[in-house]
């Protein structure tokens, strides 16, 4: 009777999902949280329209990275607090299924996010988010954050100064991240041909990372 | 002290003798660069030592979760400790060398960057470890990092094979068309590199580690006499 | 199916947390059918033992055999067959009674049709038909123990496990326990309940295992209203 892999993960999945639909307590939180993050960059650049134009990727991947963590605390204290994620380890599945339901959802909601941070930045940055190959990048680099988010944050949840400590932990294997990411999108957004290799680069380490975490997630829940 | 470790330490301190000899007088001093080129032969076998250190953290790491005895924990711990002070030595070489031959100590170069965001992610190893109070869960936690840290490494080593707009030079193997402050590897070079480079891959981190897997080991018999002596 | 005489079988289990014990070197069976009794007080191993059972935990040594079975090893063939109360709810708050019961259904891979089938008897069972559709966050304590039992009921497993289930229940919740603990024993179920409350002791159990210190300090009949004697000549 073992339950078949894609139902066990889209039932999670579709699970955080209902839940989100229902609440809006995750979404709303991150939009609310990166709205306030974009709006707080501009006026810290204000002055100095260069600097604004110049800082306009970092920008948007400090305010989906940061987002995204408030993210993940929430979807996995939700698991933890009430002994959920025993209940899903008591099922017959694949313990992967349950790190690829958990990450499905994260960054579901963390890519929902981007797709409405982009247009907005579009309009106040001047620049065109909406490249394709831009939305890719983003899509791509928040598919390898969300999986190594989503382990780290099933590690930090069953410690004391969880809140605090998975951005602690999360950030040094984020720069990888982060600084292909920033690199990538600064090249696209200036049409230069070098965002082949740093979004090349920024694939490779979110494989990695992805392949990786899928790999230590049935030791990082079983005890 | 066991007759292996001791015979292992005198020949790391001789071996590093020689090599600074070689290092230092042997080889030809670099027509171009000068005698701050001399750095080179620490700086870089440094990088490979972590390497090696990092590298046996790795490993220690997926022992412990293979479910392996507990004491691959400490050699992690070991490999984490040694990696980072030798990955800081090559970070702080690299420095010295850049300032004449750059013009600057630091540049947000790829290969500087990666290696910056290396040492940071170690450095976070040893901050996460004294924040956990439960042994098992921080042992699972660690090793997890420990695997996961290493892709940083091995996006340094690779870096430069990938993004080419660097400005470190390559010695071994054709340089990026920007590397500023190359040189070439002849057999004058090769003959104090090789040495060196091969003791700072085995001899000097495993000695290192193996010392401060004693101290772990020690510590913990000490911890566990404590908590037996406080329940009696 | 699992279908052995012995249905459990543990052998000189042991459980390490850092360098403390929890667990050491315990051996008992429990036959298919049987209703035992998992007596100590906190910080005996109880819970320990349970989530061993079922397959949260790993031995530090020793074996544990289920159905014939081995447990960390073979877990994949074991936990359609156990079903665990655990001192947590295990239920999520924003979704409903039902949802609830239908996600867990999902991931036990039971067909939709049959699994609202068997939500709704067990709602009825446990007295929760009228609340099937709010959600859980509004329950009280005793209500989603309720709806926790129909959840370890769900898939009809042959092992029940119950980690303190009396424990912050009022009346009611109480009384749909023992209501379900007795259809439970009319299916031929094997139930282990851990209890440290001697006053509150479910009536039909035939036999007890009280643990002291991590050990086995007593194993036989659980005879009623003598339990309290027995409890503490064994933990004395």
């Amino acid at each position: 009777m073992k339950t078949s892999y894609v139902a066990a993960v889209l039932a999670i999945a579709g699970k955080d999902l209902r839940v989100e639909l229902r609440s809006r307590e995750l979404l709303s939180l991150m939009l609310i949280f990166a709205l306030l993050s974009i709006l707080v960059f501009s006026f810290a650049l204000e002055l100095d329209r260069v600097a604004r134009e110049e800082a306009v990727s970092g920008v948007l991947w400090v305010t989906l990275i940061f987002a995204s963590l408030l993210g993940l605390n929430r979807s996995l204290a939700q698991e933890y607090d009430q002994g959920n994620l025993d209940a899903l380890l008591l099922a017959p599945l694949s313990r992967t299924a349950i790190f690829i339901g958990k990450f499905a959802g994260n960054a579901l909601f963390t890519g929902l996010v981007a797709l409405l941070l982009l247009p907005l930045m579009t309009a106040l940055y001047g620049k065109n988010m909406l490249d394709p190959r831009l939305v890719l990048t983003t899509l791509v680099g928040i598919a390898g954050f969300c999986a190594l988010g989503t382990l780290m944050a099933t590690l930090t949840v069953k410690t004391r100064a969880r809140e605090a400590l998975l951005p602690v932990a999360m950030m040094p294997l984020a720069l990888p991240f982060l600084l292909t990411a920033v690199r990538a999108t600064k090249g696209i957004l200036t049409n230069a041909t070098e965002w082949q290799a740093w979004f090349q680069l920024l694939a490779g380490v979110a494989l990695i990372y992805l392949v990786l975490c899928l790999l230590l997630f049935r030791f990082v829940v079983e005890e | 002290m066991p007759r292996l470790l001791r015979a292992l330490t005198i020949a790391t301190v001789l071996g590093f003798a020689a090599t600074l000899y070689l290092g230092l007088f042997a080889a030809g001093t670099d027509i171009q660069q000068g005698a701050v080129q001399r750095i080179f032969y620490i700086h870089m076998p440094a990088f490979f030592g972590a390497f090696t250190a990092f590298g046996l953290s790795l490993f220690g790491g997926i022992m412990v979760l293979a479910g392996k005895s507990a004491d691959w924990d400490k050699l992690a711990l070991a490999g984490v400790e040694v990696g980072l002070a030798f990955a800081l030595i090559n970070l702080l070489t690299g420095a010295i060398w850049a300032r004449p031959i750059w013009n600057t100590w630091w540049t947000w170069d790829p290969r500087l960057t990666s290696a910056a965001i290396m040492c940071l992610t170690y450095a976070a190893y040893l901050m996460l470890r004294a924040g956990f109070d439960d042994t098992e869960r921080r042992r699972t936690f660690m090793s997890v990092y420990s695997i996961l840290g290493f892709v940083t490494v091995l996006i340094t080593l690779f870096i430069i094979r990938i993004v080419p707009e660097t400005i470190h030079p390559v010695i071994v193997g054709a340089s990026p068309q920007n590397a500023q402050g190359s040189f070439e590897a002849t057999s004058g070079v090769m003959l104090a590199l090789a040495p060196s480079l091969l003791l700072w891959l085995t001899l000097m981190p495993i000695t290192l580690m193996w010392h401060r897997y004693r101290l772990e080991d020690r510590l913990e018999s000490l911890n566990r006499a404590k908590l037996k002596a406080l329940s009696e | 199916m699992i279908d052995e005489r012995a249905i459990i079988e543990v052998e000189r289990l042991s459980k390490v947390f850092g360098l403390l014990p929890a667990l050491q070197n315990l051996d008992f069976t429990v036959a298919r059918g049987e209703f035992v009794l998992l007596l100590g007080a906190n910080g005996s191993g109880k819970s320990t033992l349970l989530r061993l059972l079922s397959g949260l935990s790993k031995p530090t040594a020793g074996a544990i055999r289920i159905g014939g079975w081995e447990m960390p090893r073979e877990a994949m063939a074991i936990r359609p067959h156990i079903g665990l109360v655990a001192h947590r709810p295990l239920l999520y708050e924003n979704l409903t009674a039902r949802e609830n019961l239908s996600f867990f259904g999902k991931l036990y891979g039971i067909e939709a049709n049959e699994c609202d089938a068997r939500s709704q008897a067990l709602l009825q069972q446990v007295g929760l038909s009228r609340r099937a559709d709010s959600l859980a966050r509004a329950f009280s304590r005793g209500m989603k123990q309720r709806l926790s039992i129909a959840r370890a009921l769900l898939h009809q497993p042959d092992i029940l496990l119950l980690d303190e289930p009396y424990s912050g229940l009022d009346q009611a919740a109480a009384e749909a326990l023992d209501g379900a603990l007795a259809t439970a024993r009319r299916e031929a179920r094997t139930i282990i309940l851990s209890t440290h409350q001697l006053q509150r002791l479910p009536q039909n159990a035939q036999r007890a295992l009280i643990l002291s210190r991590g050990k086995v300090a007593y194993d036989g009949v659980a005879r009623a209203g003598e339990m309290t004697a027995i409890y503490q000549a064994a933990s004395a």
